[in-house]
């Protein structure tokens, strides 16, 4: 449960000293994508802030998201989640639990109300409620009953933050996104398949930090992670800039690392922190392992077109609709021209041949 | 069957060229050589968050070698390891912070005459002199 | 939460597919139509031939004629600008040679995207100034009907948002890309309907003058 201990306390009663705060301070804030020069401010703010209750729910989901979340690295995502959040329900990590985990939630719901964290990954099926449940409990009734008493909602993935897979064409289930549901509470979108780990935690850490939400895009995604494309963030965008492309995946051009544009790269319509967060600890990204970026981090990512066709190309089958146009357009000429020479013939027949004689009288 | 990390990774790109595949880091040492200046003159330093900075495979290796190492070196042990050296222009220094189970979670540089995280801490001297005072009272007694 | 993407999504799908299809049965329908009515039987004796000269009109017109760059050297300027900035940013920039690419099955090399711009923005430009050019000058003001007005926003639009769409100046992104390419579905639409057509009558009348003058034996 979440205490009433500030973390500053906390944190000396480990035996952590000034420079270990300070160091702790400066890997927070290079974590939220904050200017160092922050650092004082996030230390005041840190030395005050309180262990935040935190409750996670799971919809229609892969799992990925935690998965992403238990490897993020910095700080350690045990000090992060045992230290500074207080994580009263996981229904993954405690589905062993059972009806202890169900009373744990509604427990930190009941003590914290209006003041714990929602964390939510998953779509939520409004099809049928049998296609997703919990303990028997819908998932549109349990995010609903969660969400009343929540300070703030963080949308983990993009299937929570805008439907992703399940929510793809056709979407059999109804999937919609958190934000179609609950309309009066602040929401964080922490999208990508799965979202970066240091993203999740530093999303977590921002609101440990400063007790708030950080600044919002247009869809909701925090603009310190994504408030710049992965195209304009890119290693590899000089190559876009001097028109050298790979045209395979093992021609001269991919293994020189030239951009990934006619390889179908989404990079110019991705925003997310790819490019300098990095992923596993790191050591790299998808463009960086040579393979263009898929979107995942945007609405409707599974339907924007094959993965690897280049952004510029249409979904549709363009050459088959150009052909048809084209047979058509050919047919409707002949039909025209069949007019056409009617006309002409009709003309040809009215036309009297006029003499001077005849232009004479005529004045 | 060869282990992963027996297989040396091999940089196809050579360190010692500022420019590299991408040219990335050139940008990065104008930054640095600017706040170099601003140091000089007003006596003003700068943290440069390195997790900011979208490098290539290789850019990193290449700047610090670029960078090279200076006089000091400094190990602090508080949450971990953390290596504080001055690099080889002094006033330019490399700040790694690594935690617990030593993986990196920060990398910076710092222009500025000594990282602020390598001093004492106003509030840990206190303490230390309220520490020594009660070891030594006890000592008395 | 995801309006511009779903509008992204349907201007890339549906909406392109509507619009290219009336874009091609409209053009090939009229050119159908131009060949198919002919010309009249010439009864005179040939004085010499007319595919050459046909050929070599089609190229020796794209050089200005001097007494037109006296008398508006504006026209003239502003159009070889225009038309030759227009082109470099329609043809040479590496994403649109790559839906060239997948329509045709073939491609050809880009140029490096700052040229590209820079010519993007020559003529934003020039068709700013054809603008002005139109709405300032009397006879031009006495010449233009609304259709010409409409044929200039036609134009101007693709250039427009393409333009803010590379340089991001619009969010979300989805939304600007969605409307450049709405605007471009409206140019396809437009264009066999409209003067826009000269894009390919400009060779056929040319090609005309040329070889009525080769066949009475005159320079063209």
């Amino acid at each position: 449960m979440a205490n009433s201990k500030t973390l500053g306390e906390s944190l000396r009663r480990h035996g952590v000293t000034r420079r270990g705060f300070l160091k702790f301070c400066s890997a927070t804030a290079s974590l939220m994508a904050l200017p160092p020069t922050m650092v004082p401010a996030i230390a005041a703010a840190l030395e005050r802030a309180k262990r935040p209750s935190v409750i996670w729910l799971s919809f229609q989901e892969c799992t990925g998201c935690t998965e992403s979340l238990t490897r993020s690295h910095a700080p350690t995502v045990e000090s992060l989640i045992f230290d500074h959040v207080s994580l009263d329900y996981h229904h993954t990590l405690q589905v062993a639990s059972g009806e202890a985990a169900e009373a744990a939630r509604e427990a930190a719901m009941h003590e914290n109300q209006g003041g714990y964290l929602l964390v939510v990954d998953g779509s939520i099926p409004l099809a049928d409620p049998g296609y997703s449940t919990i303990a028997g409990i819908s998932n549109v009734d349990m995010l609903r009953e969660t969400a009343a008493g929540a300070a703030a909602i963080i949308a983990v993935g993009t299937c929570a933050a805008f439907g992703g897979l399940p929510k793809a064409d056709p979407n059999p289930t109804g999937a919609v996104p958190v934000s179609e549901i609950i309309r009066d509470k602040p929401i964080v979108n922490v999208s990508g398949c799965p979202p970066i780990p240091v993203v999740i935690t530093g999303v977590l850490a921002h609101f440990l930090t400063f007790g708030a939400l950080p600044e919002l895009d247009r869809y909701g995604r925090p603009m310190v992670f994504y408030g710049q494309s992965i195209h304009d963030r890119c290693y590899r965008r000089p190559f876009y800039d001097k028109g050298l492309f790979a045209e395979t995946f093992d021609d001269e051009g991919a293994r020189k690392g030239w951009c990934l544009y006619k390889m179908g790269c989404k990079g110019p319509m991705t925003y997310n922190a790819c490019a300098t967060a990095k992923w596993n600890n790191g050591t790299g990204w998808p463009v960086e392992a040579g393979h263009g970026c898929l979107g995942c981090s945007e609405p409707d990512f599974w339907d924007a077109g094959g993965f690897y066709n280049a952004l510029s190309i249409p979904t549709s089958d363009v050459t088959g609709t150009v052909v048809t146009g084209a047979v058509a357009g050919a047919a409707l000429g002949a039909a025209a021209a069949l007019l056409n020479r009617g006309t002409q013939g009709e003309a040809r027949e009215k036309h009297a041949t006029v003499t001077v004689d005849d232009l004479e009288k005529g004045v | 069957m060869e282990r992963l990390d027996t297989i040396p990774v091999v940089s196809a790109s050579s360190p010692g060229s500022a420019v590299g595949v991408t040219g990335n880091v050139l940008p990065l040492l104008h930054e640095i050589r600017h706040a170099l200046e601003r140091l000089a003159r007003d006596r003003d330093p700068t943290v440069i968050d390195l997790r900011a900075i979208p490098f290539a495979p290789g850019d990193e290796e290449r700047l610090l070698s670029l960078l090279g190492r200076g006089e000091v070196s400094l190990v602090l042990s508080a949450l971990g390891r953390s290596e504080i050296r001055e690099s080889g222009y002094p006033g330019v220094w490399v700040v790694e912070h690594y935690n617990d189970a030593g993986e990196r979670i920060a990398l910076q540089i710092e222009v500025t005459d000594i990282p602020a995280i390598a001093r004492s801490q106003v509030a840990d001297i206190e303490e230390s002199s309220t520490r020594l005072n009660d070891l030594l009272m006890n000592d008395n007694g | 939460m995801s309006e511009p993407m779903d509008f992204l999504l349907l201007v890339r799908g549906t909406g392109f597919d509507v619009a290219l299809t009336i874009f091609v049965i409209g053009v090939v329908l009229r050119l159908f139509e131009i060949f198919s009515l002919g010309r009249g039987v010439n009864l005179a004796e040939p004085r010499g031939r007319e595919f050459g000269p046909g050929m070599r009109t089609i190229l020796t017109r794209n050089v200005p004629d001097p007494h037109t760059f006296r008398r508006q050297p504006l026209t003239v300027v502003i159009g070889y600008l225009f038309h030759i900035g227009l082109l470099i940013s329609l043809l040479l920039f590496v994403p649109h040679i790559e839906l060239f690419k997948e329509t045709f099955g073939f491609g050809w090399p880009g140029l490096a995207t700052p040229i590209v711009d820079a010519a993007a923005v020559i003529t934003i430009i020039a068709l700013l100034a054809a603008l002005w050019h139109r709405a300032s000058n009397p006879v031009m003001r006495r010449i233009t009907r609304a259709e010409d007005w409409l044929v200039w926003l036609a134009t101007f639009l693709p250039m427009l948002t393409g333009y803010l769409a590379y340089h991001r100046m619009v969010d979300p992104y989805p939304l600007i890309l969605g409307l450049h390419l709405l605007s471009v579905e409206l140019l396809l639409v437009l264009f066999p309907f409209t003067k826009l057509m000269h894009t390919f009558t400009l060779f056929i009348a040319r090609w005309y003058n040329g070889a009525m003058n080769g066949y009475r034996g005159v320079q063209s």
